[in-house]
């Protein structure tokens, strides 16, 4: 018996949502006195230390990751020769494709979007998730002999109480894809946003797109995210993948600083998660006061320079 | 062109979410519903952009029971040809995708689009589910599709980026924003689609392997703790000292 989980490299290196997986991979795998065993979709230089966060094992499989087709036969194919119990993936674009198709392959029970260790309750393995964008959460029990999630990125904090280990390959016939991949582009830079530890977001209230310097300052002080309101978004003023939300992305750093954002319910359900947040609004009524942890009433292009200045005093102190 | 667009019916975006029966049940009391934002504004939009522009038939399926004509009738105000409904409540995202290929099994469509998740559920899981049980390709979260006769050109995005892929035959396509822009349905489309052929069938029996034990709603905040604009040293003191976030 085994966990499995899924890591995908980004420009060949494991980054902390990587991390995050190893560990909640322990954590699910001791429930049962199992072993936690990586799989890594392509070439990382750093695989070897997924064992630091704890994997027990780290094999590689390198295949097309944007066809869910030999994605999910790969999974469900090292899934039986493992004899995992439990399959791991990340809830991003490439896990969510596969999950699917890996669930029926194995006749598995299958929920995504999981946002804690589960607890195992007999051969049932309870799950939690997030539900109604973020609105409410829901537990789920999952009765079949295999069972398939997904795991949103800042689930769990990745724990280094292991070391590195060393990296075999995958023994598996070769699938080869139907599928031309024509372009890839990966941004650089800052952490995406589901995984993303700190995040920094603009609404209406910074009044047009010229003026989004002062908060691009501020996050590259804390070393966070940016991210925007849904108005926002739609006019404009920053690329719609910014935009956190009920239509946007949920996610859940450890700190969310909104600024100039009222606070409408469907903007507070993709953050509300958010384990401290932050509200600066000129207007003492917005409703995001009532969702934060602490507030700034004033007039933001006073306050977010204030703030910046006081963070690079911190840094140096 | 052949195209099957699954709609789902969710609650309206500024709805307040409560449950009843202890957590089991969601309370509709006062709830108004809406077609999943992700299936209308841009899977549906897009699908019936293509037929406009290639020829074909647009046909909408939804699994859910006759309250969900509404939203059926509007998707078909939109410029959807025809409609199925799957006369049951789903119980899980499989027995969904269950139903949907019992029917597009059948049919041989060019292409299947649905919304990259509904925002109830937020699970993403239909689309790769029925792709599985149709053995077609499956891409998620397509922001941009050129289909220029047998060839699709695509755009996905993927955690941190954006990867264009080119395939040919049939697929599974989840819309995300920017795939097409949102319609809002005219007089002449609302009046065509009460004529428009909306079909009930029956659900499948599908074995069920995830059950739902409970839902909960989030713990009140304890408040907000506010701080003058003129002290913006004493917010830094405290993020760093009682939240320890930076």
């Amino acid at each position: 018996m085994s966990v499995l989980v899924v890591i995908e490299p980004s420009a060949g290196i494991i980054n902390k949502g990587g991390f995050e997986l190893a560990t909640f991979g322990k954590e699910t795998a001791a429930l049962s006195g199992t072993k936690c065993i990586a799989l890594v979709l392509g070439n990382a230089s750093n695989a070897g230390e997924l064992g630091i966060y704890g994997a027990d094992e780290v094999l590689t499989a390198d295949i097309p990751t944007y066809d869910s087709m030999v994605y999910a036969t790969t999974i469900a194919e090292a899934t039986k020769k493992l004899d995992a119990s439990i399959v791991i993936l990340k809830h991003n674009a490439n896990g969510k494709a596969a999950a699917g198709r890996i669930a029926i392959k194995l006749n598995a029970g299958l929920v995504s979007a999981v946002n804690a260790v589960p607890v195992l309750n007999g051969a049932v393995l309870q799950v939690k998730r997030g539900v109604y964008s973020g609105k409410a959460s829901a537990t789920y029990a999952i009765s079949s002999p295999i069972k398939v999630i997904t795991v949103i990125g800042n689930s769990i904090k990745p724990q280094a109480n292991g070391s590195a280990i060393s990296v075999s390959v995958l023994d598996l016939p070769k699938l080869t894809s139907s599928l031309e991949l024509v372009d890839r582009k990966t941004m650089s830079g800052r952490a995406p946003l589901p995984e993303a530890d700190l995040v920094v977001s603009g609404g209406r209230g910074f009044k047009g797109p010229e003026n989004w310097d002062i908060l691009l300052e501020l996050a590259d002080t804390l070393g966070a995210t940016t991210a925007c309101s849904r108005p926002v978004a739609d006019a404009d003023w920053r690329p719609h993948h910014e935009h956190v939300g009920q239509t946007g992305v949920a996610i859940r750093p450890n700190l969310y600083i909104a600024i100039g954002i009222s606070g409408a319910i469907q903007h507070l359900a993709g953050v509300n998660s958010s384990k401290t947040i932050v509200v600066i609004n000129k207007d003492p009524e917005a409703p995001f006061f009532k969702a934060a942890d602490y507030g700034i009433v004033g007039d933001l292009f006073e306050v977010v320079p204030k703030l910046t200045a006081a963070i690079k005093k911190l840094k140096h102190e | 062109m052949k195209t099957l667009v699954c709609i789902s019916k969710t609650p309206d975006t500024t709805s307040k979410i409560s449950f009843v029966d202890g957590g089991k049940n969601f309370n509709s009391d006062g709830i108004s519903f809406i077609m999943n934002p992700y299936d209308e504004w841009y899977a549906l939009v897009r699908a019936v952009e293509l037929k406009e522009k290639m020829g074909g038939t647009v046909t909408v399926i939804n699994v859910g029971d006759a309250s969900n004509d509404l939203v059926i009738r509007k998707a078909l105000a939109i410029g959807a040809d025809d409609a199925v409904r799957v006369n049951a409540n789903a119980p899980s995202s499989f027995f969904v995708a269950k139903q949907i290929a019992e029917i597009a099994k059948k049919e041989n469509y060019d292409l299947i689009f649905l919304g990259k998740e509904t925002i109830d559920y937020n699970g993403a899981e239909v689309g790769a589910q029925l792709a599985e049980l149709l053995d077609l390709p499956f891409f998620s979260f397509v922001n941009h599709l050129e289909v220029d006769g047998q060839t699709n050109i695509l755009k996905r995005e993927i955690e941190g980026g954006e990867e264009t892929i080119k395939i040919s035959g049939p697929c599974v396509i989840s819309a995300a924003k920017d795939l097409a822009q949102q319609r809002i349905p005219n007089m002449q489309g609302i009046m065509m689609s009460k004529r428009k052929p909306l079909t009930v069938v029956e659900a499948v029996a599908v074995e069920e392997l995830v059950s739902l034990i409970t839902h909960e709603l989030p713990l009140p905040k304890k408040g907000v703790t506010l701080v003058s604009a003129d002290n913006v040293d004493e917010l830094v003191r405290l993020l760093h000292e009682e939240a320890k976030v930076i």
